[in-house]
């Protein structure tokens, strides 16, 4: 069969997943072009404050005179830049330290579960807002924030997979082959992680993009000056009486984008990991 | 059983040790203390006589010590249930808990009973009534649920209410003994908003269980044997399906009294989440660590109910 024959059938089998991968190709688009695409920079100020929407400016001016279409197009680069490095880093950096750790067992096992366990009986947005004010406001320290409350979920979920796949029977014939622990881990266990490892990813973009926007409402993410769709729509709220598109705005492309990305989320778990079905299909 | 709940028990002290650490190292970590603030908030030029004010509000609050002594001596104080003093509220932070715990709690509670309430009814429609108008409607609602940030749907139900029924968030903050009516009538909108995003999660598990535990075989004998459709779907169906709805539940429970903070924050309750945020622009260190401490251990007790509960609900799960 062509790709445009599976394309197809993915798309009959999976309605809701096409909606979504729809939604997510358009973000990404709008996040790559953003240049192109927003009539003004996002931090250019100079307009008159506070103009309703017009043919000018599609989506009115903000507090101080920025034109908040521009800020909501690069802010689909912003979402999508802090939910994806935040996401591959930290899954990647949890999937290999859940995997070393079933593999070696023992001591270090139980002595990373603690570790992993005292990480996640902390409050996950209270956790970030204190390693934020630690570290100062910025996009790159947003991505550790997340880092911290992603690596420790996803030590946790691949090391249960890992320590049921070191059971199977192919491992110790590895080993027996005369195969090192490295090359266990790599070629045998590793692969055999991979698709909890694509459900995690799948489903962790959203949530990430969810935090940086909770991050910036407790006035604890990216600086106020970046184009982040939840500082945005934190400051619109102290005008939200007189000048409501600051707030409609920003909060319906963060829900576009979860939407999307859940969706498309959703229909990946499935497709990747069967024993999982169910969710929203 | 007695010997699982013991060695759960058991890992709290690890848990909670490596928890209160990280808070600690991590606050000691953010730039500026309580001492700074406190002086350089009157305003008066920086000086010689401020440095020396500074140091001495240090000396006095114990902060001039190594930090690995001013741990020790906070968990010292904390596992004899003491917390120490709140640099910014002046009062014992034992207080202050006292305070804040009983409201963020009560929120916590009407959220979740709110949201079980309608989630789990409209998550067994959906599955009894698969793939129909009805069906769809749920999903929907589900998946828009998850997918519309709390503190969004928060502020646009604030703008609602404001705008339309000129409903205005009290300033006095009442409590449920004093004048119950009044106090739910504070907490009902925050609760309803928090718990439209929790419910889809739940109103999907359900349905997701529903469907999968009605194509079981004792399920067909059920049906085989003659029993109405009714019968079969809730006492055999439902209560199957309902175990890790159960669970998860139990889950967003204990997570919540961390989680309503932004619903404090948007609707002006004053609960521990909002003492919180204020005590960590304070660099009020011995209340950052006291609300967290009782938020992770609410957490981990929380999780440890609904093991066991889980257990005794479905005799199948053995503990070893």
């Amino acid at each position: 069969m062509d790709e445009a024959g599976a394309l197809a059938r993915f798309a009959q089998r999976q309605p809701l997943g096409t909606a979504g991968a729809v939604i997510v190709v358009v973000l990404v688009g709008v996040a790559v072009f953003a240049p192109q695409l927003a009539p003004h920079g996002p931090k250019e100020t100079g307009f008159a404050p506070y103009l309703p929407p017009s043919a000018q400016f599609p989506m009115g001016t903000d507090q101080i005179g920025r034109d908040v279409l521009s800020r909501v197009v690069w802010g689909a680069r912003l979402s999508l830049y802090v939910g994806l490095t935040s996401v591959l880093i930290g899954v990647t950096l949890g999937a290999l330290w859940g995997v070393v750790t079933a593999y070696v067992g023992g001591a270090p096992d139980s002595g990373s579960q603690r570790v992993v366990d005292s990480l996640m009986a902390l409050p996950p947005i209270i956790l970030a807002l204190a390693l934020m004010a630690a570290l100062g406001q910025s996009v790159n320290n947003v991505v550790l924030a997340l880092l911290l409350l992603l690596v420790p979920t996803a030590a946790r979920t691949v090391r249960s997979v890992a320590l049921s796949v070191k059971e199977f029977p192919f491992v110790e014939a590895a080993l027996a082959a005369g195969c090192s622990h490295t090359r266990v881990i790599v070629r045998h266990i590793l692969p055999n992680c991979l698709a909890t490892y694509i459900v995690l990813v799948t489903t962790n973009v959203s949530y990430a993009i969810v935090v940086e926007a909770s991050l910036s409402f407790i006035g604890a993410g990216a600086p106020p000056d970046e184009p982040s769709w939840g500082g945005m729509l934190t400051a619109g709220t102290q005008a939200i009486e007189n000048a409501p598109w600051l707030v409609l705005f920003p909060g319906v492309a963060i829900s576009l984008a979860v939407f999307g990305l859940n969706l498309l989320g959703d229909a990946i778990r499935d497709l990747a990991d069967p024993r999982l079905r169910g969710g929203l299909g | 059983m007695r010997t699982y709940i013991t060695r759960r028990l058991l890992l709290f002290v690890p848990t909670l040790f490596g928890a209160s650490l990280l808070i600690f190292v991590l606050m000691r970590l953010v730039p500026g203390d309580i001492a700074e603030i406190l002086v350089y908030q009157t305003g008066s030029e920086s000086s010689a006589v401020q440095k020396r004010q500074i140091e001495q509000i240090r000396r006095e609050l114990g902060l001039d010590r190594p930090v690995a002594t001013q741990y020790l001596a906070w968990l010292a104080g904390a596992v004899r249930g003491d917390f120490g003093y709140s640099y910014s509220q002046r009062r014992p932070v034992n207080e202050i808990l006292a305070e804040r715990f009983p409201r963020s709690m009560e929120l916590a509670t009407v959220t979740l009973l709110l949201a079980a309430l309608w989630a789990i009814p409209l998550g067994v429609v959906s599955a009894v009534r698969q793939n129909t108008w009805l069906d769809y409607v749920v999903r929907v609602l589900s998946i828009s649920g998850l997918s519309l940030p709390i503190f969004f749907t928060g502020v646009l139900i604030l703008y609602l209410l404001v705008r339309v029924f000129r409903w205005l968030p009290p300033l006095e903050y009442v409590s449920l003994t004093e004048a119950p009516v009044e106090n739910l009538k504070q907490l009902i909108w925050p609760a309803l908003a928090q718990a439209y995003y929790i419910s889809a999660p739940i109103m999907r598990l359900t349905r997701s269980q529903m469907l999968e535990v009605v194509r079981q075989d004792y399920v067909r004998t059920a049906r085989a044997k003659g029993l109405g459709e009714r019968a079969v779907m809730y006492r055999h169906a439902l209560r199957n399906s309902l175990l890790p709805v159960v669970t998860f539940i139990g889950w967003w429970g204990g997570r919540l009294l961390g989680g309503v903070v932004i619903m404090e924050i948007i609707f002006a309750v004053p609960g521990m989440g909002l003492a919180l945020v204020q005590a960590v622009s304070y660099r009020d260190y011995p209340t950052v660590q006291a609300i967290i401490f009782v938020m992770a251990l609410i957490f981990l007790t929380v999780n440890l109910a609904v093991d066991v509960l889980y257990g005794w609900l479905d005799p199948r799960i053995r503990y070893g």
